[in-house]
């Protein structure tokens, strides 16, 4: 009996708080069951589940002190960050980091060393300006140290913490940290720089379905005609733009507290930012394979900014054409000096 | 030993901010930071309430879990308290805690967030107790003393409960009983995965 009179209580309440503009139902009544109107945190956490309008994404209140951030009672999505961040980081992580290197790994063992199949020339002509050399060893640079201490805050308590002791570690980690945040914008500098100098050679053509058709020269021991950059080359052109975005754009997110919204959003951009980051270490782990180990003579283009003619004819055979008709080729005996 | 918790009765507390003021004035929390506040849901609607929130010093806590460099510690006494000289600063407990506990001095340029400063349950940090080192870093050392969270004590209402699990449980399920009804352990479940049965 006295739970049927609640409920019919609580319903009054509640009819009561929808027609509260109503002038007719403005009176309260006199005998209020203050239990009636108590919200319970449980209702306004389901509420939250339900995604109920006008709640939020957090149970989210008034707050008298400036910091409006404050307002925030509770947000259960902390803990859904917490499983991505110490669970399915280090899955995705793991997957894509040691998964790349043992491919290659296998990739080195099967196929080997791609040589130069008419061996050295003696002759060489230049690949890369020093500005494109510049710009290629700024980002290279930067994103070794990035990496390196983007996987410290992640995975660095597991493997290197216990080598070295919580103090060191930290110390380390904090000196990671600063390079992180100020190496962050060289990196995007010279994103942007790669963009303007490499895009025009990294225009998808019909000459790369014909390229990956052929196997690339990786399978096989094909050498299907290439511009300045084959198919391969495009498609890391492309990850290190797209991936260079999603991390830079994330970054600043993370670099500026709150710039994003509130902290929903900072916990989707660290998210993004972790993601794209491992990702691109396991694009570049190939890149690095392919230019030094990998295959003869290509390093050079990428230290000295010369290649081998013969290099150069069997890889990109439409590049050397292109540059004799320009006649900016200059092709010297190997030993002499560059100029 | 104790279970120390934080248990807000929602329907005492009277939104006066004291426990936020004796916070800031116990440890002489710098400006900015604040780490106990008062939030009002339903704000002028049916079913107001205003809940004193900070630290809930979780069992399992998140900012534990996540921290890069595991300075996070229990006590004996179930207090998550942290090592700012391990801190690094770099805002995952931040993104981790349910309940916006972490606060960062936001000194210096972009994302050098300085050390993470938060509720310490009066329990000051790793150095040693009550000294001259530990209140410039973690603010007064009340428990060292034998005290309870100042917060707690000066609540004038009594909504705030500090204290260890079981005797401030039993004081909320009286409560509830006597007067017929409770809005819930606010953070409870979150935090410790329990709330109190009444």
């Amino acid at each position: 009996m006295r739970c049927s009179l609640r409920s019919l209580v609580a319903a009054f309440a509640v009819v009561l708080a929808l027609f509260a503009v109503a002038p007719a139902f403005a009176q309260q009544p006199s005998s209020v069951n203050p239990t009636a109107s108590s919200v319970q945190e449980r209702q306004l956490m389901d509420a939250l589940r339900a995604g109920t309008p006008g709640t939020g994404t957090t149970l989210h209140g008034r707050i008298t002190i400036p910091d409006a951030n404050a307002s925030n009672l509770i947000q259960p999505q902390g803990q859904a960050w917490r499983s991505v961040h110490q669970g399915l980081m280090h899955w995705i992580g793991a997957i894509a980091i040691l998964g790349m290197l043992a491919v290659l790994v296998l990739f080195y063992l099967i196929r080997g060393r791609i040589n130069i199949e008419h061996g050295l020339s003696g002759i060489r002509i230049l690949r890369f300006s020093t500005f494109e050399r510049m710009i290629h060893w700024m980002v290279a640079g930067c994103f070794i140290i990035l990496g390196l201490s983007g996987l410290n805050v992640t995975v660095g308590k597991i493997l290197l913490l216990p080598l070295i002791g919580e103090d060191a570690f930290a110390a380390m980690s904090q000196w990671a940290k600063y390079a992180h945040n100020y190496l962050a914008w060289p990196f995007m500098l010279g994103l942007a720089c790669m963009f303007l100098v490499w895009i025009v050679h990294n225009i998808p053509s019909r000459l790369d379905l014909d390229w990956i058709r052929r196997g690339g020269g990786l399978v096989g021991s094909d050498h299907p005609p290439a511009r300045k950059f084959n198919a391969g080359q495009k498609g890391i052109f492309w990850a290190v733009m797209i991936g260079g975005a999603a991390l830079s754009v994330s970054g600043i997110y993370l670099l500026f507290p709150f710039a994003s919204g509130g902290v929903l959003a900072m916990q989707f951009w660290n998210i993004v930012h972790g993601i794209a980051g491992v990702l691109l270490i396991a694009v570049i782990l190939a890149h690095v394979y392919i230019g030094t180990v990998g295959m003869e003579g290509a390093s050079e283009a990428m230290t000295t900014g010369e290649v081998d003619l013969n290099w150069a004819k069997e890889h990109h055979s439409l590049w050397v054409a292109e540059e004799v008709a320009k006649g900016t080729m200059h092709p010297h005996a190997a030993g002499q000096p560059a100029e | 030993m104790a279970r120390m918790k934080f248990l807000c009765d929602a329907d005492r507390c009277i939104e006066c901010n004291a426990c936020v003021t004796a916070c800031k004035n116990e440890h002489d929390v710098p400006w900015g930071i604040n780490r106990r506040r008062v939030v009002t849901i339903n704000d002028g609607r049916p079913g107001e309430r205003s809940i004193s929130m900070a630290c809930m010093h979780c069992t399992d806590a998140p900012c534990a879990a996540v921290c890069p460099v595991n300075c996070f510690y229990t006590t004996a006494d179930a207090v998550v308290l942290h090592s700012k000289e391990l801190c690094i600063g770099c805002g995952y407990c931040f993104y981790a805690c349910p309940f916006g506990a972490p606060q960062y001095p936001r000194v210096g340029n972009f994302g050098s967030r300085g050390k993470m400063d938060k509720c310490t349950y009066c329990a000051g940090g790793p150095l040693a107790d009550n000294s001259a080192a530990e209140y410039a870093a973690y603010g007064a050392n009340r428990l060292a003393e034998g005290k309870l969270p100042l917060c707690a004590e000066m609540c004038s209402t009594k909504a705030l409960l500090a204290g260890d699990s079981d005797m401030i449980a039993t004081i909320y399920k009286e409560r509830v009983l006597k007067r017929g009804y409770g809005s819930g352990t606010w953070g409870w479940q979150t935090a410790y995965k329990e709330t109190i049965a009444i």
